[in-house]
C-alpha cells in the first residue's frame, strides 16, 4: 500500500460554539420508522440486477400472453416456407415444418413459464405444510417425518423424473408431477428450519404467556418471519424446474409435438443447426434470459431480505 | 462418526429399496413393449421371448426374480441388442463416461476456483465483473445449449474443435466444457463470496499487516478457509456431471453410458433401463455420503448430525 503524507490543518477554537444540550431534540427520531417490508423494497430497488430481472421477466410474461393471441400465424399453421432465415414477415424464421419460430417462442414460454410456476407453487403448498407441521409437532411425528424427506432427498432426483415420464407418457400434468415429486423436500426443510428457530425464541415464549393462541402466534409471529425464506426459495425453484423441464423435453421427454416448448424447439433447433442455426438462437436465447431473470430475482431478494446487510 | 457412517448407509440402502422397487413397478405400468418395434412376427415369438425374459410370469414372481438379479448385480442380456448383457453394456461404456466426468470435474472445479479468487481479489473492479458475468452467464444458459452453441460456432465455424465422435482427447473438450460451465460458475460465486468474507477476517489483516504478498496471503492462508463451501458443492457436482452426460453425450455422439440410458428408455430395453438405474444411483448415493464424511474430516468444526448421543 502506499503511504499517505497527512497534514492536519489547524482549527481555531473559535470556530466552534456551544449548542447547549435540548431535552426534547436528542429523543426525537430522525426519520419515520420504516416498515420492514418497506426497508426490503427499498434495498431490492437499488438492486440492478434484479430490477432488470424483474422488467426482463415481465416484458417475457407480456409477450408469452399476447403475441400467440395476436400473431397472424398460429404456432401450429403450417405455412410452406420450410427453414426460412428470420425475415419482416416471420422474425425468428420458420423451421422445417414451415412454423412461424416467433409464435412458437412465445407459445414455448407460456408452457416453461406455466411449468415452471406450477411446479414452484406445489413445492410451496407441499413443503409449508410438512415444514411446518414437523416443526410445530416436533418429538417422534418430526423424526418420522423428517427421515421421510432424508430418504426421498437421497433417491437422485433426475433418474426418478425420467423413468417416472417414461411411464405418465409426456405431457404437460405428468411434467409438473414429475417436478414436484421430489421438489418439496427442500421446501420442507426451510420452512421447519424456521418454523423450529422461531419456536424457540423469546418472544414468542413471552407471546404465549400472554395467552396467545397457536394460531395467533402462526399468524403473527411465524408466517411473516418465515415468508422471506419461503420467497427466496420460491422465486429460485422456478428457474430450475423451467431447466429441468427444457432439458427433459430435450431428451424427448417433454410436452408431445405439436406443442412448442423450449427445450424441444432447441433440441430440433440444434439438430439443423448446420442448415437453420436461428431455430436454436431464439429459444436458446429466451431460455438462458428467463432462467437468469428468475436467479437474478431470487439473489436480490435474499440480499434485500438478509438483516445481516441492513443499513 | 462410525454410527454417522453406519446410519447413512441404511439410509443409502432404503433408498437404493425405493429405486429399484419404483422403477419395477413403474416399468411394469409403462406402456409399449421392448419387442414392439421388430417387425411383425407370428404371436408364438412373442410368447417365446416373453418366456425367455420372464415376463410372462405374474408380477410378484418377476418381482423376486428382480430384486434376486439386482442383489447379485446380473441383469442380465439386454431384451433390444440381442447377446449382449447389460452388465457388458455398463462396463463397456462407463470408462468413457468416467473419463468425461472425471474431466468435466477438474475443469468445473478448476475454472469456478480461478474465476472466483480473481473476481475476490479484484472486488468491485473489472475483473470482478468479468469474472462475475462468465459465472452468471455460465449458470444461466442450459448445458445443452452450450453444447450446441460450441458445436455451431467453435466446431463448425472455426473448425478449432471435432464437432461429435469420440477418438481422442481432441473430442472430450468441447463435451467436457459444456458440462463443466454451468458447475463452474457456481463454484466460481461460492468461491467469490466464502473468499470476501475471510479477506475481511483479522487472521488476513494480520497477514497483510505483516507485509505478505497479496498471492502469498491468498494461497496460504484465505483460500484454504474459502474452499469449504465449495467441498459442499461436490456431492451435487457429482450428481449434476452424472445427468448433465445424459444430454451432452447424445449431442456429442459419445457411446457412453449416460447415452445408452437415454436410448435405453426410448427402447423400452427393461433390463438395460433397471440396470443403469441401479447402477447410477449407488454411484450417486455413495457420492454424496463420500463428500459428506469428507467434509468433516477437513472441517473439525463440522460435527455429523447423529454422531453424538
Amino acid at each position: 500500500m502506499a503511504k499517505k503524507e497527512w497534514q492536519f490543518e489547524k482549527i481555531e477554537p473559535e470556530k466552534f460554539n456551544m449548542v447547549g444540550m435540548k431535552q426534547d431534540e436528542s429523543e426525537k427520531l430522525a426519520d419515520k420508522s420504516v416498515s420492514f417490508w418497506r426497508e426490503v423494497f427499498l434495498r431490492f430497488s437499488q438492486n440492478k440486477l434484479a430490477i432488470f430481472g424483474i422488467i426482463a421477466l415481465v416484458i417475457i410474461a407480456l409477450l408469452a400472453i399476447f403475441v400467440p393471441v395476436f400473431s397472424p400465424y398460429s404456432y401450429r399453421e403450417q405455412l410452406g416456407i420450410y427453414n426460412a432465415p428470420p425475415s419482416a414477415s416471420h422474425w425468428f424464421g420458420t423451421d422445417d415444418l414451415g412454423r412461424d419460430v416467433f409464435v412458437r417462442v412465445w407459445q414455448g414460454a407460456r408452457i416453461s413459464l406455466f411449468i415452471g410456476i406450477t411446479a414452484a407453487v406445489i413445492d410451496l403448498i407441499i413443503g409449508v405444510l410438512w415444514g411446518s407441521i414437523s416443526g410445530l409437532a416436533g418429538g417422534r411425528l418430526d423424526n418420522i417425518m423428517m427421515r421421510i424427506a432424508d430418504v426421498l432427498s437421497a433417491v437422485p432426483y433426475l433418474l426418478v423424473v425420467i423413468i417416472l415420464l417414461v411411464v405418465l407418457e409426456p405431457g404437460l400434468l405428468p411434467m409438473i408431477i414429475a417436478l414436484s415429486i421430489t421438489g418439496w423436500i427442500n421446501m420442507a426443510r426451510i420452512v421447519r428450519g424456521e418454523v423450529l428457530s422461531i419456536k424457540n425464541q423469546e418472544y414468542v415464549l413471552a407471546a404465549r404467556t400472554l395467552g396467545a393462541s397457536t394460531w395467533h402466534l402462526i399468524r403473527k409471529h411465524l408466517v411473516p418471519n418465515a415468508l422471506g425464506a419461503i420467497l427466496v426459495t420460491m422465486t429460485l425453484t422456478i428457474p430450475s424446474a423451467i431447466f429441468t423441464e427444457s432439458f427433459l423435453s430435450y431428451l424427448g421427454l417433454g410436452v408431445p409435438a405439436p406443442t412448442a416448448s423450449w427445450g424441444t424447439m432447441a433440441s430440433e433447433g440444434n439438430k439443423a443447426l448446420t442448415s437453420a442455426p436461428w431455430r436454436l438462437f431464439f429459444p436458446a436465447f429466451f431460455i438462458s434470459l428467463t432462467i437468469f431473470a428468475f436467479n437474478a430475482v431470487g439473489d436480490g431478494l435474499r440480499d434485500a431480505l438478509d438483516p445481516k446487510l441492513r443499513k | 462418526m462410525l454410527r454417522y457412517i453406519f446410519k447413512r448407509l441404511v439410509y443409502i440402502l432404503i433408498a437404493l429399496f425405493i429405486i429399484i422397487t419404483a422403477t419395477f413397478f413403474l416399468m411394469q405400468l409403462a406402456p409399449g413393449s421392448p419387442f414392439a418395434s421388430e417387425r411383425d412376427f407370428p404371436p408364438q415369438i412373442e410368447e417365446q421371448l416373453n418366456a425367455k425374459y420372464g415376463l410372462d410370469n405374474p408380477w410378484y414372481i418377476q418381482y423376486k426374480d428382480y430384486l434376486v438379479d439386482t442383489v447379485s448385480f446380473d441383469f442380465g442380456e439386454s431384451m433390444k441388442y440381442k447377446g449382449r448383457s447389460t452388465n457388458d453394456i455398463i462396463s463397456e461404456s462407463f470408462p468413457i463416461s468416467l473419463t468425461l466426468g472425471i474431466e468435466a470435474m477438474i475443469l468445473s472445479i478448476g475454472l469456478g476456483i480461478f474465476l472466483g479468487v480473481i473476481a475476490a481479489l479484484y472486488h468491485n473492479k473489472f475483473p470482478d465483473y468479468l469474472a462475475s458475468t462468465i459465472a452468471v452467464l455460465g449458470i444461466s444458459v442450459p448445458s445443452f445449449i452450450l453444447a450446441g452453441l460450441m458445436q455451431y460456432f467453435l466446431a463448425y465455424k472455426l473448425d478449432l474443435f471435432p464437432v461429435s465422435g469420440w477418438k481422442g482427447f481432441n473430442y472430450s473438450i468441447l463435451p467436457a466444457l459444456a458440462i463443466a460451465i454451468t458447475h463452474a460458475g457456481f463454484i466460481a460465486k461460492l468461491t467469490r463470496s466464502s473468499m470476501l468474507e475471510q479477506s475481511s477476517s483479522d487472521y488476513v489483516k494480520m497477514a497483510r499487516s505483516k507485509g505478505l504478498g497479496k498471492w502469498t496471503i491468498v494461497i496460504r492462508h484465505t483460500l484454504r478457509n474459502a474452499l469449504m463451501p465449495v467441498i459442499t458443492y461436490l456431492g451435487p457436482l457429482t450428481a449434476g456431471v452424472v445427468t448433465g452426460s445424459f444430454i451432452i453425450e447424445q449431442i456429442f455422439a459419445i457411446p457412453g453410458l449416460g447415452r445408452h440410458f437415454v436410448t435405453s428408455i426410448t427402447n423400452r430395453d427393461y433390463t438395460v433401463i433397471m440396470g443403469t438405474t441401479v447402477f447410477y444411483s449407488i454411484i450417486l448415493l455413495f457420492a454424496v455420503l463420500i463428500v459428506d464424511i469428507l467434509y468433516s474430516v477437513i472441517d473439525p468444526r463440522i460435527k455429523l448430525k447423529g454422531a453424538k448421543k
